[in-house]
């Protein structure tokens, strides 16, 4: 029953468009797309991305070469257990010394697992963009599924100076599968509601490191 | 037909911005707030070089969408039906409440955590699904505020813009119900902390989570919701059903088209260069998040707005809400002055488009602005807000003496002579009144049915000569 009414508003509603658009309805306008989509060769992406990251309280560790396991194992210190998703490279924890929560399609960690305390999580990413201080996941290899970065309070998250684009447009034409889970991540959970100040810390993690690699 | 829900105001705008103007610690908190986030916005809309061109984007895009909306709005449904999403459509507010409401109860849930969403508060989703005996928690803090205050929101992004913090620490002390809250400071962090606790056993149990979308994407069937705390992606992850309340307007062409509203509504709507969190999801995907996933689409007058060809730009909102924060009548008098889930300067044009004008008080709503225009410079999209509402005035029912009086003023203007001679019965009747007002020219009150043009401002009187006198006297 529900299903036959559910129809008829459907055919409805399309009906009633249709009749508002019919006569002096409006032409298809042309999109004006004067707007930046290229990155300008000069920025340095790096530096702006690390610029904008901190200032949304995010702490960032530049490293190159050798130094990527050890700036890793500095962000995670204070870790007590590191939940890491499938496919992180495991040279990545060659100087992480606690314990390893591996979360694995066929067994998933649990909620519980991933809410206790002094549990922090390592992920890498699809893409950054510099312009905006933001880090893209989509649930590619070492990044996980969504739950993963999110029930933890602490997010380690690696970012290749070959996936930082300057832009927003050039960095969303970089995403390869649209038809996954995306999650864009600007510095850690924050909120306005309070005298439309800014505080960093709400349900997300409240601690987010961005380790900048190359 | 037109929508209903909570987008009805009861009282006629001047009466209730009276009462709301009495309220000094509102006015305080408002003002503070507005020019708080103002500033924030110009400091990094000034930062993009290319912002008029993103506004020129951006609104081509909303107004492609609509020329396009049924085939656009089958292709949204077709794409997300295969990737695994139920596609629900509502006429009006009680049918989209009552999916809603059904689609809860197949599930087994009595209890839902909420993402913010206007569409939800738009068809009154909360009072609804309490009648069918399911509770919703909102959890977007500013919402959590209201919601516990037994209050209802009084602006779009920030919902508690009218509480300051030491009275948000008085309302989470007397009706947070659980913990122990004695010792909570007025600090923000502290009151933000308090709120994560309060929420975090709910959302780890939630079965049922239920949002909006700030945009769906026709191409691809994908739903995109923007937030900064994180419980947006409690709610779109966690539990095992996700319903979307979704209006039909909120539709993008192109996965591309993204790339424009997303630098559009953070920098407009809280000032920052990129909101903390945004989610993107299509249909269900396996090992990661809700199994079954709902799209219910709502028309709820928005097709009739569309059939105004001044009037339907007001579907291009993305509900950023930076019209509210540089309004000076907002500023003044708050959201709930407007009596409707949609306040300032978009909610004056789109609650009456919505409803009609005939519905409760909205036809008050399009008189509720001075038309200086600062909302159509501050919009992401380009609403021409001040035109509109002048459109709305034009066109919405008009008490009897008012259209007596204009049909009058139109034959004594439409002659010259009677014009002229009408000006100089003017001066001889306003004689008397130049020497009772002295040299200020201008009347302060005037007898009833005059007196409703002097309740809110000075009648100016004629002029002691007219310049086609000191033209033919020179």
């Amino acid at each position: 029953m529900v299903g036959r009414a559910v129809s008829t508003a459907r055919d409805e509603i399309l009906d009633r468009i249709r009749a508002a658009l019919a006569g002096d309805g409006p032409a298809r306008p042309p999109v004006p797309r004067g707007y930046r989509t290229a990155d300008d060769p000069g920025t340095d992406a790096l530096a702006l991305l690390e610029d904008r990251l901190v200032d949304y309280r995010a702490t960032v560790r530049r490293c190159a070469g050798t130094g990527l396991a050890g700036a890793i194992g500095a962000a995670l210190a204070a870790t007590r257990a590191l939940a890491v998703p499938p496919g992180l490279p495991a040279e990545w924890l060659s100087a992480y010394h606690g314990e390893i929560l591996r979360d694995d399609r066929d067994a998933p960690l649990t909620l519980a697992a991933l809410d206790a305390a002094g549990v922090s999580v390592l992920t890498g990413c699809a893409v950054a963009i510099a312009m905006t201080g933001t880090i893209i996941l989509d649930g590619g290899p070492g990044q996980g599924r969504r739950a993963l970065t999110l029930v933890p309070d602490h997010h380690v998250c690696v970012v290749r100076a070959d996936q930082v684009s300057v832009t927003v447009p050039a960095a969303l034409a970089r995403l390869a599968d649209r038809s996954r889970p995306i999650t864009l991540i600007s510095g850690p959970s924050a909120t306005s509601d309070i005298e439309l100040n800014r505080i960093e810390g709400v349900h997300g993690p409240r601690r987010l490191d961005v380790i900048l690699f190359g | 037909m037109t929508g209903s829900g909570h987008i009805i105001s009861t009282q006629a705008f001047p009466v209730a911005a009276r009462k709301e103007l009495g309220d000094t610690q509102l006015r305080a908190n408002l003002r503070s707030a507005t020019h708080t986030i103002r500033d924030k916005r110009l400091r990094v809309v000034s930062e993009v070089d290319d912002w008029e061109e993103l506004r020129l984007a951006g609104a081509a895009i909303k107004d492609d969408v609509l020329a396009r909306l049924p085939d656009l709005l089958v292709q949204f449904e077709t794409v997300a039906t295969a990737a695994g999403a139920v596609v629900h459509w509502a006429r009006d507010a009680a049918e989209a409440c009552a999916v809603v409401a059904d689609l809860v109860r197949g599930t087994g849930a009595d209890e839902v955590v909420k993402v913010k969403s206007m569409a939800t508060q738009e068809i009154g989703l909360n009072d609804a699904l309490a009648r069918a005996g399911i509770a919703a928690i909102e959890t977007d803090l500013a919402e959590l505020i209201v919601q516990l205050a037994d209050d209802t929101p009084s602006h779009i992004l920030v919902p508690a813009i009218h509480y300051n913090r030491t009275q948000i620490r008085d309302i989470f002390i007397r009706r947070m119900g659980g913990a122990d809250l004695s010792g909570l400071t007025d600090e923000p962090a502290a009151l933000a902390e308090a709120a994560r606790r309060h929420l975090r056993a709910k959302f780890l149990a939630a079965r049922v989570g239920i949002s909006g979308a700030n945009f769906a994407v026709a191409e691809t069937g994908t739903l995109v919701v923007v937030e900064s705390e994180g419980n947006g992606r409690m709610c779109l992850t966690l539990p095992e059903t996700l319903i979307s309340v979704v209006g039909i307007e909120k539709l993008v062409p192109t996965f591309a088209d993204l790339e424009v509203f997303l630098q559009l509504l953070p920098r407009s709507s809280t000032g920052e260069r990129m909101n903390p969190y945004t989610s993107m999801w299509t249909g269900v995907t396996a090992g990661d998040g809700p199994r079954q996933v709902h799209i219910v689409l709502v028309d709820n007058g928005r097709t009739s707005s569309l059939a105004d060809k001044v009037g339907r730009q007001a579907l291009r909102c993305i509900r950023c809400s930076a019209c509210l924060n540089v309004c000076p009548v907002y500023e003044r008098v708050g959201g709930h002055a407007y009596g409707s889930v949609y306040p300032g300067p978009i909610g004056a044009i789109l609650s009456p488009q919505l409803t009609g004008q005939d519905a409760g008080a909205n036809r008050t709503l399009p008189f509720a602005s001075t038309l200086c225009g600062a909302c159509y410079d501050a919009c992401p999209v380009r609403i021409n807000i001040p035109d509109v509402l002048v459109h709305l005035r034009q066109s919405g029912p008009k008490p009897a003496a008012e259209r007596a009086g204009m049909r009058a003023m139109s034959w004594v203007m439409r002659d010259r002579r009677r014009y002229a001679a009408a000006l100089r019965a003017a001066r001889r009747g306003a004689a008397p009144l130049r020497l009772a007002t002295r040299r200020r020219g201008a009347v302060r009150h005037l007898p009833w049915p005059l007196s409703a043009w002097t309740s809110s401002r000075d009648a100016p009187l004629p002029p002691r000569q007219t310049f086609r006198e000191w033209w033919a006297a020179r």
